[in-house]
């Protein structure tokens, strides 16, 4: 049975090959197709032909499309993304340092979500029309209502501005601390590895504020789909049979109904995680967080083709594996379903 | 992957279920509202400055180097010559472009011709490795500044040095300039940051045949012997200088460290500064300043930035506009208060309502005489042949959206007065450098543009004669190219250059191809207790002259 796993795992890696591919073609159109020329952008505004021309040639731009792509395939299986102009860094080395960053950000935001919208709507779908499920409906519209940004300058404002509660908000440390040896880019598991609880401990403090806006933002469709997915469930079938039989209030809940309702949660969970990375841009911009969203930000705004490849690419390449994590979840979440649909 | 996957026959379900539970549960545990106590401010050594976009590399001569990266080449890289200092009415300091001084050069003099100069270059000075600074690795500073292309080589140009055979290496401690031609521009071209001293022995070490010049390391590793070195640089981060105790070529810097951090929001640096977080912000929009000047505990340096103008160009290639009553017409239906309330935020100097005609002197930019008049406008569209008015295309950068938005608005609104219907047009950052100045057919346009070099000969060479780059409006006029001509390399204070001066800025008032709005200021806002901030041309953070005071309870 584990060589069966492994296999439908690497059947289902092989078949994003093909997708991947697509997605190196598209994005190598699209960046040239964006409207603004790197070269010119990047000579400054002073200069003069010969020195566009120059920029032009450096960048290797003035070859012919053809010609790019391969010298960009090339490079690609080498591993090599190219060097971002605007940043002036390796784009490998970029996606490396920021999107741990992100990725830290955002799961710590996810986390904090399903922490409070899974017993809510658990709480809202036990107890409908209750006080619970009035509370669990506010607080829904309120995190899917507000944007991200002005949540983020919200909470800056009364818990660092006002309060003095939370540090500045000057990304992933304060200006005391200094990063962590680099294991896993998690600033989190990094110092807890190097056993420095200080930097783990400012770490986790710089990141309260940015990982709760994106929580309040979360909330929302992972609170509602609990509720109405423990609705359905509750009022089926083998629920009643269970209650009919006996069984605690409690086993029945979290055994039979819980279980079952975990599926579209799983499902929405996937689908939250990837706009909470789309979302993240502008919670980096007002936490000065040196995350990935921003940097494709102005990759794209500068024309900055290989930064623009490099993180579409990474992207996709997540959001693979996303999905695979995910389909391998349900699998283990519910075992009628297998890999292979 | 295979190490995720467990033994037995299918992953264990209720295992799982568990530990999900679980880690659930311990999340809601997190101390949600536990904070560490905010840190202390940082102690009186060390400067903490806020800045929205921060350095891309530590070499200017890099292509693709961002503005912000300017600030290294000022803070680690010495220059033979710096500027002097002038103090201005309402307190603040700023560069004095008249006043050349030394830095590494200890002494300099021109050839009886006039056709080169030589400078002495001080003994005492080291770089940060402890070599000594030698003629030899100017030449190769000089050198690589010229050879690389791009901006540095179009900013040497400027100062009339293009070649490496102009730069001469006599002996260790002498240095000479060939001219190509006599110009006042040359030396003051010397202190702008371009032209920065290199340890060239360091960087020859990490050259290679590809890379002669080794961009790839002095990218990453400054190589200069300023006042400040290069702690840590973490690209889109922050930048730590700390001070070079060894420094000779001026007065040892009032800190010891300075931490640049870059905090992408305006409104977040704000906090930070009002939290007293921050000792100094820059990049701090006109409307968050105009807030800020109310504010007891921060101070606000405003100083006009100089030879630079946001204005609204008009395009001779487009119909209307070729006619110079039209031209005037529109000059007088900007509603300059308006745009200068709303869009400036009273953050610069208004460049409309002059008394006279002829210009007051040689000062540049220097207000025209148009004010906001719809029935002259009208009168003159009537006598043009356009008493219907005409369509126009408003473009802006959206790059500068914060004040180019808002007067786009407020023009349209003004020149609908006047039966004049324009559209506005926004163009993204990327693409306007190709649109308007390069390809030179948008019909009306905002522009901004400021010259480092403080003439308004300078000015006028680069925005008003014909092809230049800045000249987006097509705008030619054979009697002023001629006097920009002939002032552009004459010293000032020479006998026919102020006439000359005045001749040029008048044509600028009758021929209004541009009109000048107002003279943007630069802000930087600080603690009460940080002193020293200076004014300076490139507009980047000098970090030489700050000190930090006790703070005031």
């Amino acid at each position: 049975m584990k060589g069966d796993s492994l296999l439908l795992i690497g059947r289902r890696l092989l078949q994003a090959a093909p997708v991947v591919m697509g997605i190196i073609v598209v994005t190598f159109i699209l960046t040239r197709a964006l409207p603004g020329d790197p070269a010119v952008f990047f000579a400054g505004p002073a200069a003069d032909e010969k020195s566009i021309a120059e920029i032009r040639a450096s960048l290797g731009l003035d070859k012919s499309w053809p010609e790019q792509f391969w010298v960009y395939l090339q490079n690609l299986a080498r591993g090599d993304l190219g060097k971002s102009i605007s940043t002036g860094q390796p784009v490998m080395e970029e996606i490396a340092t920021r999107l741990p960053a992100s990725l830290e950000l955002t799961l710590m935001g996810l986390l904090l979500a399903v922490a409070i919208a899974i017993p809510l709507g658990i709480l809202a779908a036990t107890r409908p029309n209750s006080f619970v499920d009035h509370l669990c409906r506010l607080v829904v519209t309120i995190g899917v209502s507000l944007p991200t940004f002005f949540t983020g300058l919200f909470l800056v404002y009364i818990f660092y501005f006002l309060l003095g509660l939370s540090p500045a908000p000057l990304g992933r440390l304060s200006i005391i601390h200094i990063s962590p040896d680099h294991v896993t880019g998690f600033y989190l598991i990094d110092s807890l590895i190097a056993g420095d609880l200080e930097v783990f401990r400012a770490a986790l403090s710089q990141m309260i504020l940015p990982a709760s806006t994106l929580a309040i933002f979360a909330l929302a469709p992972l609170a509602r789909m609990t509720r109405a997915a423990m609705l359905g469930v509750l009022s089926s079938d083998y629920v009643r049979t269970a209650r009919a039989s006996g069984l605690s209030s409690r086993t029945v809940l979290w055994v039979y109904a819980f279980q079952n309702a975990m599926l579209p949660v799983l499902t929405t969970l996937g689908m939250v995680f990837s706009f909470l990375l789309g979302a993240n841009v502008l919670v980096e911009k007002v936490f000065a967080w040196p995350g990935i969203g921003s940097f494709a930000i102005e990759a794209l705004i500068a024309s900055d083709y290989a930064a623009v490849q490099g993180f579409v690419l990474a992207m996709a390449l997540m959001y693979v594996l996303l999905n695979l994590a995910i389909d391998i979840l349900y699998t283990v979440v519910d075992p009628r379903i297998g890999l292979e649909g | 992957m295979n190490k995720d996957v467990p033994d037995n026959k299918q992953f264990k379900r209720r295992d799982f279920l568990k530990i999900g539970a679980g880690a659930a549960a311990g999340a809601g545990l997190l101390p949600l509202l536990k904070y560490l106590p905010a840190e202390a401010a940082a102690g009186r050594d060390t400067l903490v400055v806020v800045i929205g976009n921060g350095p891309n590399s530590m070499d200017i001569h890099r292509k693709g180097t961002n503005r912000p990266s300017y600030q290294v080449a000022v803070n680690i890289y010495d220059r033979l010559v710096t500027y002097g200092r002038k103090k201005l009415p309402d307190g603040n300091v700023m560069y004095d472009y008249q006043k050349i001084e030394p830095e590494l050069a200890e002494s300099w003099s021109f050839a009886p011709d006039g056709m080169s100069v030589t400078f002495k270059i001080r003994k005492d000075a080291r770089f940060h490795d402890g070599k000594p600074v030698t003629a030899h690795d100017v030449k190769w500073s000089f050198d690589r500044a010229v050879s690389l292309g791009g901006f540095p080589a179009v900013q040497m140009k400027a100062g009339s040095l293009i070649k490496p055979e102009q730069f001469i290496a006599l002996d260790k401690y002498t240095f000479k300039i060939n001219f190509i031609r006599k110009s006042k521009l040359t030396l003051p071209d010397l202190g702008v940051p371009v032209p920065l001293i290199i340890n060239s022995a360091a960087a020859k070490a990490k050259a290679t045949k590809a890379d002669p010049w080794a961009t790839g390391y002095l990218h990453k590793n400054p190589q200069g012997g300023g006042a400040f070195k290069l702690e840590r640089w973490k690209p889109g981060q922050q930048t730590v200088y700390i001070r070079n105790d060894e420094w000779k070529s001026g007065p040892l810097p009032g800190v010891k460290r300075v931490i640049v951090r870059e905090v992408a929001s305006a409104s977040t640096r704000r906090a930070l500064l009002l939290r007293g977080d921050a000792d100094v912000s820059l990049d701090l929009p006109p409307k968050d300043t105009k807030e800020l000047t109310s504010n007891k505990k921060l101070k606000i340096a405003g100083v006009p930035i100089e030879n630079c103008i946001h204005a609204v160009g008009l395009n001779l290639n487009f119909k209307p506009f070729a006619d110079v009553r039209v031209r005037q017409a529109m000059a007088y239906a900007m509603p300059y208060q308006k745009i200068f309330k709303a869009a400036a935020y009273e953050r610069g100097l208004p460049l409309w309502g002059a008394k006279s005609a002829d210009p007051a002197g040689t000062l540049w930019p220097q207000p025209f005489p148009y004010d906001t008049n719809p029935d002259k406008a009208k009168a003159l569209l009537k006598e043009a042949g356009y008493a219907e008015g005409f369509k126009v295309t408003l473009s802006f950068n959206l790059g500068l959206a914060y004040w180019t938005e808002p007067t786009a608005l407020l023009i349209q609104e003004g020149l609908g007065k006047v039966g004049i219907e324009a559209k506005l047009d926004k163009i993204p950052g990327s693409g306007w450098r190709t649109k308007a100045l390069v390809e030179k057919k948008l019909p009306m346009h905002l522009k901004n543009f400021g010259g480092w070099l403080n003439y308004p000969e300078y000015y006028f060479f680069w925005a008003y004669q014909p092809k230049r780059l800045f000249n987006s409006m097509n705008y030619n006029n054979p009697k002023l190219n001629k006097l920009v001509d002939e002032t552009l390399h004459m010293p000032v204070g020479s006998p026919g250059y102020a006439e000359r001066v005045k001749a040029f800025i008048k044509i600028a008032f009758e021929d209004v191809p541009l009109i000048p709005l107002w003279q943007p200021y630069l802000d930087v806002a600080m603690q009460k207790h940080i002193e020293g901030y200076e004014y300076w041309f490139h507009r980047q953070l000098d970090v030489r002259p700050f000190k930090k005071l006790p703070k005031q309870a």
